[in-house]
């Protein structure tokens, strides 16, 4: 096609399918390739897990129907990207062989980040993010509702959200999980010690072991090469028959090692997504922002970063200059059946300058901790357990750096909470006023139409 | 999940429980002389018709109900066919006395211990169901259970799942073609019915009975399944208080009073009867509370349903208070993941129920017509045909045996999706004129597809949640499942002002800069 503007995008994860999509929108005629080794269609990573546990199926998992990429003339290629060529640009496919690019994104997205440690290349050690991952470990484990034999105890290194989704899955084929947790509390290096504590306790509850300040030396095999027992360095052993890494995620950018594109732990991107070559851009787990906005990381390999840089990617690639931007922090995940929500940052501990009201009701598995300065009582952030909020209150709270008091006093405006569901504003607030002081009321929401019956 | 002796226990005895409702069937001898059939047919020209034809089945003793009906239905349509070929029009019988014949001519174990027969059958039976559904269900760790759904035979259209199919077909088929095979579930529910309403039970009260039990037993389930969650178990609550009270007991307390046995909330024109003119003549017969009843049901079509579904949604009847939906919210639970999420099932479903709904206004529009004008036959078509083929195709072959018989197949809510010309009437509101809709909380989606998997109406909620736009559409029924199953609480079911309800052009929140809703096609 003479003139045709060819752009190629390496990984159909989240930041490769929304840069795809959005550039569709902005350039209807630019040729479009979303190249992926994993699956032939985008599907959703987080939801990995509900497959293994049976509440959906690949097809349930992905987010779009299959003629929706022909429809909208995104060309689909299931092949491995060997290696990239800059100069000519170019890459190179595994099946395929050569294909040319004028402009290329690269969002290869992560892998396990396994440590250094002695045999973790044994037989049934495995990390969890890739759908061949989740085949890996259907095929060491027997269908749900059989009887397990392969594997009867795994060992889970690494106390984060894929460790816990990880031993959720296992739990529901009734397989015995223990949890190694490096710090002195579960995801220590996040949660402060209350939450730490109640997502702990759910763990427990749902049968699973969880064992903390445990340092991993090493994994022993029998001798068939099968993984048998996860060796500690104070020289307990823990037998098992399966052992799960889940200590993080590193960028899936080995491929790259002498292309010509910068690396460091990522790929090296400025505010424009774009890397040390100018056509070629990266965005999601995999990029590296050299000088990452306030209250944001060079690498955030969650969902929410990968799908954002993916709009922004899509804009630059589609020549309309624009700056990768997060605004105010957010996650979410669920710990079992505990659901967690975090908006603006909330350090792990209270220090000089920053505060922490927490209010806890152990009992309904609910809480509420706001972090802010301790000088201005600006507010910084709020974990929230077992309660829902609303995104854009405090998107707009944490960018008007309200106070703690004004945002409590709120607080009925940011309900999620679904209908009928108790609500503990009231309690939260004369919690905060006991605790600190203070006198703040709890403000009705602004004079709506309250016909409803449970209003 | 382990299956514990006492649930193996439930499920054995609901299991004995079924078979012997199902070998019952087969039980008793039929034998029918002139005077039992004098006392059923008090029809004077039907007896001088039908009697001098039914001399050899009088003198027959038959061991089940079908060769029975058959000398019936034959002897029948001989008359039929004579009075037809003879141009004597009026005389044709349509009045359907086989079912009541044949429970008359019935005797045998049945028969003659049909109180026996209810407990094992019913009571026992329910019991068992119980049994089987507590210890699965209630849990120390209330939340989400949706394990295995896509694993177990009986929920992703195994054998199980075409058998549970087959036997809900088959059952829709007999109850609505040929009731006299029912003969002996009939019997056994007479104590009760004799006990409720002072008369004997016909199919319409077995199967009045079998629905409320489905509700009510399912419901146990249903509640235990969301112990966690406050919206689900008031509204299972009011579903199965509908069901019971005013589906159910109300309609045979009024008749037990010689009044028109209503259910005070079924609404035109899911209740297509309702303007039939024998339905009209009834009302105007009973006095003061049949034209009550008249203008209650008037009133629910032209002011209850736009007000309640503006303030609330559709939910307020769909969920919450429908018979239908009632059934399809517990008994259809187990299978509400089924249905299909493609554009293009929206698309068949759009045409279908609205087609079903012009059926029903048309059909309803000659009927009035031939009642006020006493002529049947408008621009070249009868009013009763039309009528009875709505009767067949709607009232029988897709409420009935498809809508409720293709649960494991097709998910839950088959007829009310693709069917149910209220519920299209009320969807047509809900999309343009309410206060109703699910918002979705910023950014926070991860387009897992739980919402989408278990929404029974088969919309594609996560296209909506992903993109930040709240869900407004026809057909959601306000079940509320999408909000409880997602992960990370972005869902949520409001009332509020219809300013900003439809933002077709939403902004996910998250970064700063120049946006773009991201609207491709699809």
């Amino acid at each position: 096609m003479p003139g045709s503007n060819h752009i190629a995008i390496i990984g159909n994860g989240i930041a490769g399918t929304t840069a795809a999509r959005h550039l569709r929108k902005l350039d209807s005629r630019a040729r479009i390739t979303l190249i992926s080794a994993e699956t032939e269609h985008f599907f959703s990573r987080t939801a990995l897990m509900y497959v293994y546990m049976g509440h959906m199926r690949y097809k349930e998992i992905k987010p779009y129907e299959d003629w929706f990429w022909k429809k909208n003339r995104i060309d689909l290629v299931f092949d491995y990207v060997e290696f990239i060529d800059p100069g000519e640009k170019s890459l190179h496919l595994r099946a395929g062989g050569k294909m040319s690019f004028d402009k290329l994104l690269i969002a290869t997205g992560s892998v396990t980040n396994t440590p250094p440690w002695q045999g973790t290349d044994l037989d049934k050690v495995q990390g969890l993010y890739s759908w061949q991952d989740l085949e890996e470990l259907e095929h060491h484990t027997e269908p749900w509702g059989q009887k397990q034999i392969q594997t009867t105890h795994a060992v889970i290194i690494g106390g984060g959200l894929i460790g816990v989704e990880l031993a959720e899955m296992l739990r529901t084929r009734h397989i015995d999980v223990t949890i190694l947790v490096r710090e002195s509390r579960y995801w220590g290096n996040v949660l402060p010690e209350e939450e730490a504590r109640m997502v702990e306790s759910e763990i427990e509850q749902h049968g699973v072991q969880v064992l903390t300040n445990c340092n991993v030396e090493a994994l022993e095999g029998d001798e068939e090469g099968k993984v048998e027992a996860v060796l500690l360095d104070d020289g307990e052993r823990i037998e098992c028959d399966l052992v799960g890494i889940t200590t993080g995620v590193k960028p899936n950018v080995e491929f790259l090692k002498g292309s010509g594109i910068e690396i460091e732990k990522g790929i090296l991107v400025n505010e424009f997504l774009q890397t040390n070559i100018p056509d070629i851009y990266s965005a999601g787990d995999c990029a590296q922002v050299r000088n990452p906005v306030k209250g944001h990381l060079p690498i955030e390999p969650i969902w929410y970063t990968g799908r954002m840089m993916g709009e922004v990617a899509a804009r630059n690639l589609a020549g309309k200059k624009e700056k990768y931007l997060p605004g105010p922090w957010f996650n979410s995940a669920k710990f079992f059946h505990i659901e967690y929500q975090n908006y603006g940052r909330v350090p792990t501990e209270e220090n000089g300058e920053i505060l922490f009201f927490t209010w806890q009701s152990w009992q309904q598995g609910k809480l509420l901790k706001v972090a802010f300065q301790k000088t201005d009582n600006k507010l910084l952030g709020i974990n929230l357990f077992g309660i829902r909020m609303r995104h854009e209150n405090f998107d707009r709270w944490l960018r008007q750096e309200l106070s703690v008091q004004e945002v409590l006093s709120r607080l009925l405006e940011a309900d999620f909470e679904t209908e009928f569901e108790p609500r503990f504003y009231r309690e939260i607030v004369d919690s905060f006023n006991e605790q600190f002081g203070e006198s703040v009321k709890l403000r009705n929401r602004r004079g709506k139409f309250k016909l409803a019956f449970w209003r | 999940m382990k299956t514990t002796l006492i649930q193996k226990a439930g499920a054995g005895i609901f299991g004995l429980s079924l078979a012997v409702l199902l070998i019952s069937l087969f039980l008793g001898n039929y034998s029918l002389d002139e005077q039992q059939f004098r006392q059923v047919v008090t029809n004077e020209d039907h007896r001088a018709l039908l009697e001098p034809e039914l001399d050899e089945l009088f003198s027959k003793k038959y061991s089940t109900t079908f060769p029975f009906a058959a000398d019936y239905s034959d002897a029948l349509n001989g008359v039929n066919d004579r009075l037809k070929s003879e141009e004597k029009w009026n005389a044709v019988i349509h009045k359907n006395y086989s079912l009541d014949l044949a429970k008359k001519a019935a005797s045998g174990v049945v028969a003659e211990n049909s109180l026996l027969f209810f407990l094992i059958a019913f009571v026992l039976g329910t019991l068992g169901a119980l049994l089987f559904i507590f210890p699965r269900w209630w849990t120390k760790h209330p939340g989400i259970k949706n394990d295995g759904t896509f694993f177990r035979n009986q929920t992703n259209r195994g054998w199980q799942g075409v058998m549970v199919a087959l036997l809900l077909i088959g059952f829709y088929i007999v109850l609505y073609q040929q009731p006299e095979h029912l003969t002996n579930w009939v019997l056994m529910l007479d104590p009760l019915s004799f006990a409720i309403k002072n008369t004997a039970a016909d199919q319409w009260f077995l199967y009045g009975f079998l629905y409320t039990m489905a509700i009510s037993i399912m419901a146990v389930r249903m509640a235990l399944r969301y112990q966690h969650n406050r919206y689900q178990l008031i509204r299972t609550a009011s579903v199965t208080f509908f069901q019971v009270s005013f589906a159910f007991l109300i309609p045979q307390i009024l008749a037990l009073l010689n009044q028109p046995a209503y259910d005070l909330k079924s609404i035109w024109p899911l209740e297509y009867t309702f303007f039939f003119e024998y339905r009209i003549d009834e009302y105007i017969q009973s006095g003061t509370i049949g034209i009550f009843m008249l203008g209650w049901g008037i009133a629910l079509i032209l002011i209850g349903v736009p007000l309640f579904t503006y303030i609330y949604g559709k939910r307020w009847y769909c969920s919450w208070v429908c018979g239908c939906g009632g059934l399809a919210e517990t008994a259809g639970d187990p299978y509400r993941h089924l249905s299909d999420k493609s554009l293009k099932a929206w698309k068949i479903e759009r045409w279908l129920v609205h087609g079903v709904l012009v059926f029903a206004v048309v059909m309803t529009a000659m009927a009035l017509y031939t009642y006020f004008s006493g002529q049947s036959s408008i621009l070249g078509l009868s009013s009763f045909e039309v009528r009875s083929w709505y009767g067949f195709l709607i009232g029988f072959i897709f409420a009935g045996a498809v809508g409720t018989g293709f649960y494991p197949l097709m998910g839950n809510r088959v007829w009310c999706r693709f069917g149910c010309p209220l519920a299209a009437y009320i969807g047509i509101i809900q999309r343009f004129k309410s206060r109703f809709r699910i918002t979705t909380n910023g950014g926070q989606c991860i387009s897992c597809g739980n919402c989408s998997t278990y929404c029974e109406m088969g919309i594609d909620v996560r296209w909506y949640a992903q993109r930040g736009q709240n869900v407004v559409r026809a057909s959601c029924v306000g079940c509320g499942i999408c909000a409880a199953v997602c992960p990370r609480g972005v869902l949520r079911l409001e009332n509020k002002e219809e300013e900003g309800r439809i933002n077709s052009d939403p902004i996910l929140i998250g970064r700063d800069g120049a946006r773009l809703s991201p609207d491709l096609s699809g």
